[in-house]
């Protein structure tokens, strides 16, 4: 079997099981956390996984609502998007 | 535990610049149906009589979440044969604690998986000890636990609770290890640790009986690798390269007294499982004092914390911040002193020792002695 596929547009993404998006009160930052691991979020990374990866929109959803929030222009942020969907994918973060 | 390298270092601290520890172990009880040879549990086993009761460990817990702890690690012996763990899962799950369970699996049925789960349990991680029944029963040393374990993996998946597969490895097991992928696959794991075994406590005993081959060793290796790809996104591996052979040490623990809190079922805090193998380190309990004042300038803790204690060739080497020295507990065990250089490290002078080591016991053909109370033949 090859890689998996990089994330589209059109894929549904949730967080993986046994993976919980938290706030790290202590260190004060978001966090998501998976079994011996913990992965610190950035606000971008944040924002990203809220709007894209909560199972609610599907990808392409998130990226307009992404686009609004930060004012941006869909084609400016979609490859960045997607990049980091796949990478958090890949690390086993998310799932489809 | 990993912390993985999102863009923001993590920063803060119980105080005086040092980071509150990201995990805990906490060993609930030493009491276990298996015998597993590599048990990382000491040689002295704790008696169910000297085990923290229900109100200490939930106070702990506190404790923990309030300092800055993220993920609580229940284990043991086998952690479900105490009867408060729904009671503890819920309070740790309430104190805001990621929370792990680590179990032998023997006696994990549906109803209670489900009421684990809905105890707020985020995570179970089950061992194997092979991946053919016959073989696996008898490392563990106990007939049908295997075809149990099977089942009850299954359930935890069926059951909406995240799985992982812990293979360990060693001698007899170590041309399965890429089975023990297709088994995780097949379980539907999202995880697996593929973990030679570590030789402390009841391993470093069996450890002629265990210790793989270098041919056995660079076969798995290369045949591990070479699925690393096709495994992204797919299956999680945490693959733990065994020491005996390798040129650089681990980070053990992620460094002393760095990341890490094990507590053992009477309460002792330990830096790391094996600590108390080294003598002379003075051990704290949580009857003593609370865990931050623990962690924070506890003796144990800082007897080999950061850098400064280190001899040479580590003093002056360019990865003491990398590898923070390897492991005290292998130092003391294979060079005879705690504070020397982790011999694992090709820098050294005890390097060649652990080659030898490895070479004649990987021959060795002992028999295995059962972890239990009382030793086995
Ligand atoms: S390693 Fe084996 S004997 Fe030791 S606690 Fe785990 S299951 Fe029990
Ligand atoms: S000399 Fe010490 S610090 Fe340097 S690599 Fe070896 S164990 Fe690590």
């Amino acid at each position: 079997m090859s890689e998996a596929a990089p994330i589209t547009e059109e894929a549904n993404l949730r967080l993986a099981p046994g993976v919980m998006l938290r706030q790290d009160r202590t260190r004060g930052s978001w966090v998501l956390m998976a079994p011996e691991r913990v992965l610190v979020l950035d606000e971008i990374a944040l924002e990203v996984v809220r709007a894209c990866a909560q199972g609610k929109a599907s990808v392409s959803e998130g990226i307009d609502a992404l686009s609004q929030s930060f004012d941006a222009p869909r084609s400016d942020i979609t490859s960045d998007v997607l990049d980091l969907l796949t990478d958090l994918r890949n690390r086993g973060f998310l799932v489809s | 535990m990993t912390v993985m390298t999102g863009t923001k270092p993590l920063a803060c601290g119980v105080g005086g610049g040092l980071e509150p520890p990201l995990a805990i172990l906490a060993e609930l009880t030493h009491r276990c149906p298996l015998a597993c040879p590599y048990c990382s549990n000491p040689l002295e086993l704790e008696a169910q009589s000297r085990e923290l009761d229900t109100a200490t460990w939930k106070r702990v817990l506190d404790e923990a979440a309030e300092m800055g702890v993220l993920q609580v690690h229940f284990s043991g012996g086998e952690p479900l044969l105490r009867r408060d763990i729904e009671e503890l899962i819920t309070h740790a799950s309430g104190a805001g604690l990621y929370v792990n369970l680590i179990t032998s699996a023997a006696a994990l049925d549906r109803a209670r998986i489900e009421r684990l789960r809905d105890a707020g349990l985020h995570h179970i991680q089950i061992s194997f000890q092979d991946t053919e029944a016959k073989e696996a029963d008898r490392i563990a040393g106990f007939p049908s636990g295997h075809e149990r374990k099977l089942k009850a993996a299954r359930e935890v998946v069926a059951a909406g609770v995240a799985l992982t597969v812990n293979a360990v490895i060693q001698r007899s097991n170590i041309d399965h290890a890429e089975a023990f992928i297709d088994l995780a696959l097949e379980l539907g794991a999202g995880r697996i640790e593929i973990a030679n075994v570590q030789y402390y406590g009841w391993a470093l005993l069996n450890r002629p009986a265990l210790m793989p081959t270098r041919e056995q060793l660079i076969r798995m290796d290369e045949k591990i690798r070479a699925r690393l790809p096709s495994l992204k996104g797919r299956l999680v591996v945490d693959y733990v390269v065994p020491d005996y052979y390798a040129r650089r040490p681990k980070a053990c623990m992620g460094g002393w007294g760095r990341r890490f809190m094990n507590i053992t079922p009477s309460g002792k805090v330990l830096p790391c499982h094996a600590a108390e193998t080294i003598p002379n380190l003075a051990f704290e309990t949580v009857k003593d004092r609370s865990l931050a004042e623990i962690w924070t300038d506890g003796p144990a803790f800082a007897a080999y914390r950061g850098t400064a204690w280190m001899p040479e060739p580590c003093q002056g080497c360019e990865f003491k911040e990398v590898d923070w020295g390897g492991c005290r507990c292998q130092a003391l065990a294979i060079a005879g002193d705690a504070s020397a250089t982790d011999p694992i490290c090709e820098r050294s002078d005890k390097h060649a020792l652990v080659a030898e080591l490895a070479e004649r016991d990987s021959t060795a053909g002992q028999a295995i002695t059962y972890r239990g109370y009382v030793t086995r033949k």
